[in-house]
């Protein structure tokens, strides 16, 4: 088995190849605003480092997110497209699952929390960090405030709201390699992984023009 | 890698703005043209949504390629090259296609061009009317864009004459339909209504035609307003508006427009023939009119079929194996997209060494 992981949903640009005991190349770089650049050559260095061919690849992970639309579709698609090309499964899993499996936290509970922009922070809470307790969701830091309360805090999210995260735990950011290490143990217990589609948990901004009738000044 | 072959098989993507489309050809053979369009979606906020478009380009991609190579009967081993738009268009649903195209090509071992969007809407007619002659007069116009273009190699020289300074011309086609309570896109609507209509009802202006005005520029602002404001002044009369006669009569003012400037470009530079394209190409009336003027001032007229007018991949791999044929030089796997791409930049060429790169990877993939 070879899984090739991806995650572009935060600032970092991730990937990872593991054979299913162990990651064996792996690359991270946080650029919020080059994720469509750097992905691919990343692959490629990921796949030269381990001396191995994208058709070695038997399946495929891509963290889901939430996470801004623009990055996240960058991994999404790539993903899907390696998929196609390569006749193999592409699995998600979500972005937040990654960084709680990263924590390695055996006793919870903690909440998982990254950069939504816009002062929001997309988020979820945790018993451990292979369980999951709430779905992801969007909001204002100070509006989840009593429910985080006293809680590790993991992720960026975290980090930039205090008040709201005053334990911030480690890492600050997702890794490929973490969700393909939870990815590989998920599988090899016989588990069906999520299908790799976008949570983006916020609708389009777009407003649907009120008066079609006047567009001239009086 | 390609080689010089003169019909490279090309599989081309286009997500510029809100039609997802894959094209495959065969040199300057069509054999498949799919595209999905998310137009309903955005239909109701009276104009393309940025996310709701990007949103839809990732949903639709992996289905429209597999249509496409079904549609074409070939197999994505024997593609000699993988093109995208890289620009210019709306950044978000740009970088859906342009992480596609180069997942594809990169699990392909396939050299990857990214190409502008452009010069694709005028490559595109090598698949209706054959090789481009060079140099070739081409006047652009949809949505997003209204140019006059000359270009001597579609795939190294494209020189911009003129463009809009405000309102590209399908912009002003949905601003009236709008103000006429027509729906989006404006388009088809106004041109169906203007049928039964009096092109000569009423005088609209014509933007930028005095003699002291750039020659190929244009602007469909003042016509836009001028219609809104004459037709605002006959509902506040409580007068009936009429509908046919308005669409007709502001339809022939953007085509005489497009047609005049078109025509004299040609006759200033000494070419002679003229080649049509974007959306608005579809317009029946634009049709009808660049063909008299072109005829009585011995041009040769090239206008596509309507649906390679619109967006569509079949344009980007037209222009893709245009590279290929020429041996231009493959873009790197850092390509971005540019949504301000210039029109200068046909395509965007990887840094030498990364053009090395591209086939030492190559080599190392799925099918070598
Ligand atoms: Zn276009």
């Amino acid at each position: 088995m070879l899984l090739l992981a991806l995650d572009t949903a935060t600032p970092a640009v991730t990937v990872a190849l593991h054979d299913g005991t162990d990651v064996i190349a792996s690359s991270s770089q946080v650029d919020a605003r080059r994720h469509g650049e750097l992905l691919l050559p990343a692959v490629d260095r990921v796949l030269t480092e381990a001396g191995l061919g994208l058709d070695a690849v038997t399946a495929i992970v891509v963290g889901t997110g939430p996470g801004p639309y623009t990055g996240l579709r960058v991994g999404l698609m790539t993903a899907d497209t390696f998929g196609l090309a390569l006749g193999v499964p592409v699995h998600g899993l979500c972005t937040l699952d990654g960084l709680a499996y990263a924590a390695d936290i055996e006793k919870g509970p903690f909440v998982v929390a990254t950069d939504a922009r816009r002062k929001e922070v997309y988020w979820a809470r945790y018993a451990d960090s292979r369980t999951r307790l709430t779905d992801p969701a969007v909001d204002r830091p100070a509006d989840i405030a009593e429910q985080v309360a006293d809680l590790p805090a993991v992720g960026a999210g975290a980090l930039l709201y205090p008040d709201t995260f005053p334990r911030v735990h480690e890492p600050e950011h997702v890794s490929a390699a973490a969700l393909a290490s939870l990815a590989a143990e998920r599988l090899a217990a016989g588990e069906q992984l999520p299908a790799p589609r976008p949570l983006y948990l916020r609708r389009p901004d777009a407003q649907v023009p009120k008066n079609y009738k006047v567009v001239t000044p009086k | 890698m390609a080689d010089s072959r003169d019909e490279p098989l090309v599989l081309g993507i286009e997500t510029s703005c809100d039609e997802t489309g894959v094209g495959i050809v065969h040199g300057t053979t069509l054999l498949a043209d799919a595209v999905a369009s998310s137009v309903d979606e955005h239909a109701r906020f009276g104009g393309v949504v940025p996310e709701v478009a990007s949103r839809a380009h990732l949903e639709a991609m992996v289905p429209t390629i597999d249509r496409a190579l079904k549609e074409a009967g070939v197999s994505a081993k024997d593609l000699d090259g993988i093109a995208v738009t890289a620009g210019p268009g709306l950044a978000g649903a740009l970088l859906v296609g342009v992480s596609a195209a180069k997942a594809y090509a990169y699990a392909l071992g396939k050299p990857l061009y990214g190409v502008n969007h452009l010069a694709s809407h005028i490559c595109v007619d090598q698949l209706e009317h054959g090789p481009l002659p060079e140099p070739t007069m081409a006047l652009l116009v949809s949505g997003g864009h209204s140019s006059l273009l000359l270009s001597a190699d579609i795939t190294s020289d494209v020189r911009p004459l003129g463009s809009t300074i405000d309102d590209a011309a399908g912009e002003a086609f949905d601003k009236i339909a709008r103000v006429l309570n027509l729906g989006f896109p404006g388009g088809p609507v106004i041109d169906r209504y203007a049928r039964e209509g009096d092109p000569a009802a009423i005088t609209f202006p014509r933007g930028l035609t005095g003699p002291r005005d750039p020659a190929y520029d244009f602007s469909f602002s003042g016509l836009k307003t001028a219609v809104a404001r004459w037709i605002e002044a006959r509902r506040a009369a409580g007068e009936e508006v009429p509908v046919r006669d308005v669409a007709a009569s502001f339809q022939e003012a953007v085509v005489d427009v497009l047609t005049r400037k078109a025509v004299r470009a040609c006759k200033d530079e000494g070419v002679d023939h003229l080649m049509i394209g974007g959306g608005v190409a579809a317009n029946s009336r634009l049709r009808a009119l660049a063909q008299e003027r072109c005829e009585a001032a011995g041009i040769r007229l090239r206008v596509p079929r309507p649906k390679l007018c619109t967006d569509n991949g079949a344009m980007v791999a037209a222009l893709g194996a245009e590279m290929v044929a020429r041996n231009r030089s493959a873009s790197s796997w850092d390509l971005s997209a540019d949504s301000s791409l210039p029109v200068t930049d046909p395509h965007v060429p990887g840094r030498t060494h990364d053009h090395d790169h591209v086939h030492e990877v190559s080599k190392e993939n799925l099918y070598s």
